[in-house]
């Protein structure tokens, strides 16, 4: 049984300029120990996304479908369910560090805090316990630092203590949105590190969203690309990379930035992400694809995924283009 | 070579297409502020009581200034409010038309209230958009002279001059206009030193605009959110102040009325039954400074930053 | 590729005062060294790379060299004249000589203001008496430019995407045709699949307007694309410099081979 199962999630807002279709008919599932990667542009949903797990979307909006965790329907779940999870089972590091930690609380006090109020432990053990987490992250001398504030941290080193945060409970799967997007191109590599120690350590799962298909390859084990809400391409990232088999996968890998290639001109995927008021006929993408088909061109053909080998789903109106 | 593969005939196809008309923030705080019902009924009340003081005088029967002589014997059953008579409201202690008096009082209290605000919005914006944007002495400078002025006591300085130079309404806005800026000035120069760090002032010092220009473009209209909010609660706070000088006697002068004064009175010769003189004027003041306030924080609501 | 000078920063040193909770008249003022000692050339239609990790102090220099923050010390040399000794007349020459495009593209925008006004400031600025008509015609141009439909004149930069926000910052930019621009960060912000779009942007627009450029990144990927020379800076202290085909061919100081090691590359073969 997996860990996480979601089944034709669909989640709409609703907005004074009309209905926003921020997510379409996603289905996937993650098992224990399993890493899976979203990748997608900003605006394509993935955020949204993981929020509905967590029952953190805004008020306006409307989710349709399934989540379960541990076989337990948790999609629109009551709040006293929900935070008998958040932290506890399911964790979420966000997107800005510098942004994530009160300006006012020592990190001391917000980890201690976790653990206090999720664990029931006294002050002392949760101290303990939060510069053992610390010392797990590689923060050094985690046991002076630990008193000091957020804003005497480097980007690099919040965005650690925040790993160390969502790490106190021991969750079964954390999820991290963009977490090296706020940090220099250097401190990624070593965040993007840290995540594979800390995923072998702590035997947790691992949702990481991104927009950059570069960094998914050590880290997890499966990648589902969205656009538009929906998804373009789902299987294992080795498959993926392989053997992309839709144009806008292609672009992502073509955008990567790479030191060890020379080009004329950066390769990159030309237009802009989709507004997500308009409803397009079925394909969404074929406003940005370089080589659409007459009859994608149309909207004569409908979206679904099919799958191209074991396990490597792909959206089928676009295999024949690009 | 242009990065958007649109063929040549969208591209000139677009060339000729009418401009799009953008949405601009203040569109959008427009519409959230629609949306909430408290303030647009706040603001119809608002505007049926300004329509009252402009087109009520065409109703009245009797002046203000004229006295009645009909009723002056008895006050308390003969001056209540009738439409035989043409006192609408009633009369007030010395046989006036309560009707004429509360209208010219809705006047008075009304262009105190947004005379004040508005010295308050002009005087106290530039002067606070100034300081937090040179900063340094000439910032110290100015906003000690703030200090200055908010440490004397307001109703001290007012009743003085109004005692010295004499109860006239040039002498009332005059004071009032003294102190409503200073409050103004302190948020504004506030709202100047975190606008003045954000990266599109700095493209225009890049560019080469001079200081004031960016202080009328660029920091200024940023401001008006939190201008137009403090400004709608404040002219309540002027007609309050207002309110309780005339309360004490020491406000306008008579054949002229305020609420406050209007109040003053009613409440006077509550003992004598005749409720009527406190009651129509109280209504009056308590509804619009209730919609002031709903207005106020309908605009605070409708042009929230995280929305901006 | 010219050869003649168009700038040249000799030794510029940028310091600023760290506030201390309490500071005594005769105590000594603590200060940060933000750039310490920084010297280089630029030529005429050259783009130089200025790499470093955040808080090396590139963006300070930047600043630092069209006078927007004061230095301390140092000589900034504007087609042989001395920056820091221009009068307020010539500072505003200057300013439309040397453009600007910052990092946070919505943020550099002022969102009361539709992208129509944003783009043709720099036009009204300097050119006080221009017609309506020009100025009309030479948004639109350049609009179309950088990839923009003119019909969207109207609108404001919240309707607009990250990477049409950083083209509107570009179209503001190139509309007073300057000599040089300054890139401070310019893609950080964008998505990994639209940095390419600006970059090449960029690229043809350099070639077509004959710009020089300075380009601030931490991205050495990025600055080996779009640069000839790459400035590599530590501590405000230039650690290397040299053209980017070398500095990633030889690289010379341990710490621009820290820098070119530590770069996350995907390990699958594709």
């Amino acid at each position: 049984m997996s860990l996480l199962e979601v089944k034709n999630l669909n989640i709409t807002f609703d907005t004074p300029e009309g209905i926003v279709r921020a997510v379409s008919s996603v289905n996937f599932n993650l098992d224990k120990n399993d890493s899976l990667a979203v990748v997608g542009e900003s605006g394509s949903g993935k955020t949204q996304l993981v929020f509905s797990i967590l029952g953190l979307l805004a008020k306006n909006a409307t989710s349709l479908g399934s989540i379960k965790f541990k076989s337990k329907e948790i999609l629109n779940a009551s709040e006293k369910e929900l935070n008998s999870i958040r932290s506890k089972k399911i964790s979420i590091i966000f997107q800005d560090p510098m942004t994530s930690l009160n300006p006012y609380m020592r990190i001391c006090d917000q980890l201690n805090e976790v653990l206090i109020h999720h664990k029931g432990i006294s002050k002392k053990e949760a101290l303990q316990e939060s510069i053992r987490m610390l010392d797990a992250v590689k923060i050094p001398k985690a046991k002076n630092r630990i008193n000091m504030f957020p804003h005497e941290f480097s980007g690099g080193m919040r965005q650690r203590v925040m790993i160390a945060m969502s790490l106190l409970c021991n969750p079964d799967i954390i999820i991290a949105d963009e977490p090296t997007t706020a940090l220099d191109v250097t401190v990624q590599a070593q965040i993007i590190e840290l995540f594979k120690e800390i995923k072998k350590e702590f035997q947790t799962s691992l949702i990481l969203i991104t927009h950059n298909m570069g960094i998914v390859d050590q880290i997890s084990k499966k990648t589902l690309v969205l656009y538009a809400g929906r998804i373009m391409e789902y299987g294992l990232t080795k498959d993926i990379f392989m053997n992309p088999s839709h144009p806008y996968t292609r672009g992502l890998i073509e955008a990567i930035p790479r030191i060890d290639l020379e080009y004329e001109s950066l390769k990159t995927i030309p237009g802009d992400p989709p507004n997500m008021l308009e409803r397009t006929k079925n394909c969404v993408f074929r406003s940005r694809c370089q080589k659409p088909t007459h009859d994608c061109k149309e909207g004569n053909i409908p979206m679904g995924l099919i799958e191209v080998n074991p396990g490597h789903w792909v959206d089928q109106c676009c295999i024949n283009c690009g | 070579m242009i990065i958007f593969k649109k063929n040549i005939e969208t591209l000139s196809k677009n060339l000729s297409s009418d401009e799009i008309q953008g949405r601009s923030l203040w569109y959008d705080a427009r519409m959230r502020f629609f949306k909430n019902k408290a303030a647009v009924t706040s603001l119809f009340l608002l505007l049926a009581i300004l329509f009252f003081s402009f087109f009520g005088p065409l109703l009245a029967q009797w002046s203000n200034e004229e006295i009645d002589w009909n009723v002056l014997g008895d006050i308390a059953i003969l001056g209540s409010p009738s439409f035989e008579t043409g006192h609408y409201f009633g009369t007030d202690e010395l046989g006036r038309d309560l009707y004429s008096r509360v209208i010219q009082g809705t006047k008075i209290s009304l262009m105190v209230g947004v005379v004040g605000a508005l010295i308050a919005v002009f005087v106290g914006t530039l002067y606070g958009a100034i300081a937090g944007y040179f900063g340094g002495k000439l910032d110290n400078l100015m906003m000690r002279l703030v200090d200055i002025f908010m440490s004397i006591p307001y109703m001290f300085v007012l009743i003085l001059l109004l005692v010295i130079f004499g109860r006239s309404i040039i002498m009332l806005f005059i004071g009032i206009g003294l102190i409503s800026w200073l409050d103004m000035a302190r948020i504004v120069r506030g709202q100047t030193l975190s606008i003045k760090q954000k990266e599109f002032v700095e493209a225009a010092l890049a560019t080469g605009v001079g200081n004031f220009t960016i202080i009328i473009r660029h920091i200024i209209p940023n401001l008006l959110g939190v201008v137009a909010v403090y400004a709608t609660l404040l002219v309540p706070g002027m007609i309050l102040t207002e309110s309780f000088i005339s309360f004490l006697g020491l406000g306008v002068q008579e054949p002229n009325t305020s609420w406050g004064a209007l109040i003053s009175e009613g409440a006077g010769t509550m003992s004598y039954g005749t409720l009527w003189q406190l009651l129509f004027p109280l209504f009056f003041f308590v509804v619009s400074l209730l919609s002031f306030f709903f207005i106020g924080d309908g605009l605070r609501d409708a042009l929230d930053p995280k929305d901006r | 590729m010219s050869t003649h000078l168009l700038l040249s920063v000799k030794n510029i040193k940028v310091e600023f005062d760290v506030n201390t909770q309490f500071h005594l008249p005769w105590q000594k003022k603590e200060t940060i060294k933000a750039v310490d000692g920084v010297s280089f050339n630029l030529n005429e239609g050259e783009t130089l790379g200025i790499v470093g990790e955040t808080g090396c102090g590139k963006s300070s220099l930047a600043r630092a060299i069209i006078k927007m923050i004061p230095s301390k010390s140092g000589n900034v040399l504007w087609m042989g004249e001395e920056i820091f000794l221009f009068d307020k007349n010539k500072t505003k020459k200057m300013r439309k000589e040397i453009q600007m495009i910052f990092q946070d593209p919505l943020a550099s925008l002022n969102p009361r203001m539709n992208i129509g006004e944003i783009i043709s400031e720099p036009l009204r600025t300097h050119y006080p008496r221009i017609s309506k008509l020009d100025i009309k015609n030479a948004v639109s141009d350049m609009m179309q430019k950088v990839g923009l439909l003119p019909n969207l004149v109207n609108r404001y930069p919240h309707e607009f995407s990250g990477g049409q926000c950083q083209r509107i910052g570009i179209a503001r930019a190139l509309i007073l045709k300057p000599k040089l621009v300054i890139c401070d960060e310019p893609v950080s912000a964008l998505d990994v699949s639209i940095q390419g779009q600006v970059i090449n942007l960029l690229k043809s627009l350099q070639t077509e307007f004959k710009l020089s450029l300075i380009f601030i990144t931490h991205d050495l990927s990025i600055a080996k694309h779009i640069s000839d020379n790459i400035l590599v800076l530590n501590f405000g202290k230039v650690v290397e410099f040299n053209s980017s085909k070398e500095i990633f061919r030889a690289p010379k100081h341990s710490y621009t081979k820290k820098l070119i090691s530590s770069i996350y590359q995907p390990k699958i073969d594709f």
